[in-house]
């Protein structure tokens, strides 16, 4: 007994240590995207207002200790914007990342198990909104319903469903053929109780993965938007700092520089996540990459 | 089935995509807040409610949804896209005026792209170093996560404003006449940044894919044979893997051209670039509901198209293609 739990955790470690490069991904991913979620979580307490005017303007970084990151053209604190930037990225990255996770986890099980023409009307409709360049339908839900943070949450989630939708239906369509599902069809379960208890639980590891991706994605998207001028005024958030650092592009490029770099390494935090959770949850598709 | 079959059966199926698209974005903008008429009286100072009927009028704004979509319709059906009133053209006049800078932008850094991603895919997934396929999956990793618009100002920054060796902006140096081989390169000193910048973000996501492409094709069993034999590396690289791997990365790119298209709009906006993005950006902010529906529609037109054009293309090149059809 003992020398067989002995065999089992040596092959544990050694499929560990194999693994941990990969591991670290993981790791790393998981440490950046704390780093920036204490960032958000401390915004409040560093600043009641990172609209306010605070400082003498176009102070670089380092150049007054109480502003660690400088100042912009109309004297913000830089550092209390990012804080608070982190926060609303976070929030829409998350929000938009389950919103199509979800949608896309549901679209794709139905789809995939039922075939025929309800998965014919599905995927065309997914192929409708893969096939309309996203950035602008995304603009075009966002002024439709006022520019804020839902209606950019909502405009996102809109575009990226069917990346999900489609990763699903693939398993789906795999697992209706499976002897369990066979069985629970031979019992008499109803259709949408197989759904819900054995085709999205066993499609959901590829739908988390995919979450992290998209929230990522996310990000990026809305940082465009706010970069653009199309998101609400009273909120600050990194795409809207860089709008606001473009024109002083010239003379003082940190105001444009910082924001982005928070940009870089929260989605790449995401992305670092994904791609561990990846080898974590499908150990099968490593090698593929 | 025959290949006109195939042809007729594809091009049924885009009809249905193209109505669907034009009926959710024509219902969609007009729930907008504001209209043209709000923003054009806006402009002008003052309005009296009489004036903005009579503006509404003139755009036919103020009758019925269904009446609206009826005559949208039935002009769509003529290929015609309607009027800018902001712009006192024919959308499709606009259209074509800033298409061929959105494609000359585009298609340049495609070209690059694919080129230098395939390349590196290549070599990262046959590679027998471990470090090379570390080092590209990194690389593009960091590509992926860079936002886009960021790099082109970052660029500007370092190329035009500290170096000043290109323009910040614009398609032209302004202020000076140029003909022939001047007036080229100097657009073409004004390309520079901007398809620098497209590149980076295409090779990142075309060397991954090249990578897996050719991964899986390597694993095949014509490979093994065509190694059995003592075909040389270069004989199974070129002619046995990539022409297969080159597949999957065509429909890929088939399948992207939307994305590539929402990749331009804050590009041509960063750069100044007078294309397609940066009037669709401009007819958002102007409320011209025309303009915006006709760049949604001929943008997506477009994508259909082009995916059809693949299809048909690989079907040529993949004979397994109609069978399974």
């Amino acid at each position: 007994m003992s020398s067989l739990t002995g065999a089992f955790r040596r092959t544990r470690r050694g499929a560990i240590l194999q693994r941990m490069p990969r591991g670290i991904s993981l790791w790393a991913g998981m440490l950046m995207l704390l780093a920036v979620i204490v960032g958000a979580l401390a915004a409040g307490h560093y600043s009641d207002d990172p609209l306010a005017m605070v400082a003498a303007p176009f102070q670089w970084p380092g150049q007054d200790a109480a502003f660690p990151l400088g100042t912009d053209m109309m004297g913000r604190d830089l550092a209390a914007g990012l804080l608070a930037g982190a926060r609303v990225s976070l929030v829409i990255g998350l929000e938009a990342g389950i919103a199509a996770a979800v949608f896309g986890l549901i679209v794709g099980a139905v789809s995939g198990y039922f075939g025929g023409w309800i998965d014919d009307v599905l995927m065309r409709l997914a192929e409708v909104f893969q096939i309309m360049p996203s950035l602008l339908f995304t603009i075009v839900v966002v002024i439709v319903l006022q520019p804020s943070i839902n209606s950019i949450v909502a405009g996102i989630a809109v575009t990226s469903w069917p990346q999900v939708a489609r990763l699903v239906r693939a398993e789906a369509l795999r697992l209706r053929h499976a002897e369990f599902v066979q069985a629970s069809i031979v019992i008499g379960m109803r259709p949408w109780r197989i759904v819900l208890s054995h085709i999205v639980p066993n499609t959901l590891s590829p739908a988390v993965v995919m979450t992290s991706i998209l929230a990522g994605n996310a990000i990026l998207t809305e940082a465009v938007l706010t970069f653009l001028g199309l998101g609400d005024p009273n909120v600050v958030s990194w795409g809207s700092m860089i709008g606001a650092g473009r024109d002083a592009l010239r003379s003082a490029w940190y105001m444009t520089a910082i924001p982005g770099a928070a940009i870089f390494f929260t989605v790449l935090a995401l992305n670092l996540l994904g791609n561990g959770l990846n080898d974590l949850l499908n150990p099968r598709e490593r090698e593929n990459g | 089935m025959t290949a006109s079959r195939y042809l007729l059966r594809r091009i049924a199926q885009i009809v249905p995509a193209a109505v669907v698209i034009v009926v959710i974005n024509f219902f969609l903008l007009r729930l907008a807040p504001g209209d043209m008429a709000d923003v054009m009286a806006g402009q002008s100072g003052s309005a009296s409610p009489e004036f903005l009927a009579q503006l509404r009028q003139q755009f036919g704004t103020d009758q019925p949804l269904a009446v609206q979509f009826a005559h949208y319709a039935s002009r769509l059906a003529h290929l015609d896209l309607g009027y800018s009133f902001r712009y006192s053209q024919p959308v499709l006049h606009l259209i074509m005026q800033r298409v061929l800078a959105s494609a000359a932008l585009m298609l340049s850094s495609l070209a690059l792209a694919l080129t230098i991603g395939c390349a590196l895919g290549t070599v990262a997934a046959l590679s027998k170093k471990r470090g090379i396929d570390m080092l590209l999956s990194t690389v593009s990793m960091l590509g992926f996560a860079t936002p886009l618009f960021w790099v082109g100002l970052m660029l500007i920054v370092v190329f035009s404003v500290k170096l000043g060796w290109l323009p910040s902006g614009g398609m032209h140096t302004l202020g000076i006449e140029q003909s022939g081989l001047s007036a080229f390169t100097d657009v073409i000193r004004h390309m520079l940044l901007p398809v620098l910048c497209l590149t980076l973000y295409y090779v990142a996501i075309y060397a991954r894919l090249t990578r897996s492409s050719v991964l899986e094709v390597n694993r095949l069993d014509f490979v093994r044979t065509a190694r059995a034999k003592g075909a040389s590396r270069s004989a199974i690289v070129f002619r046995h893997i990539l022409p297969n791997a080159l597949l999957s990365i065509v429909t890929m790119t088939a399948l992207q051209f939307g994305a590539l298209f929402s990749g331009s709009i804050a590009i041509e906006t960063v750069f100044a670039w007078p294309g397609l993005g940066l009037l669709a950006l401009d007819a958002v902010t102007t409320r011209d509901l025309n303009l915006l529906l006709g760049i949604l529609f001929v943008s997506s037109l477009f994508v259909l198209i082009v995916n059809l054009l693949t299809d048909l293309l690989y079907a040529r090149l993949d004979p397994r293609i109609e069978v399974q059809s």
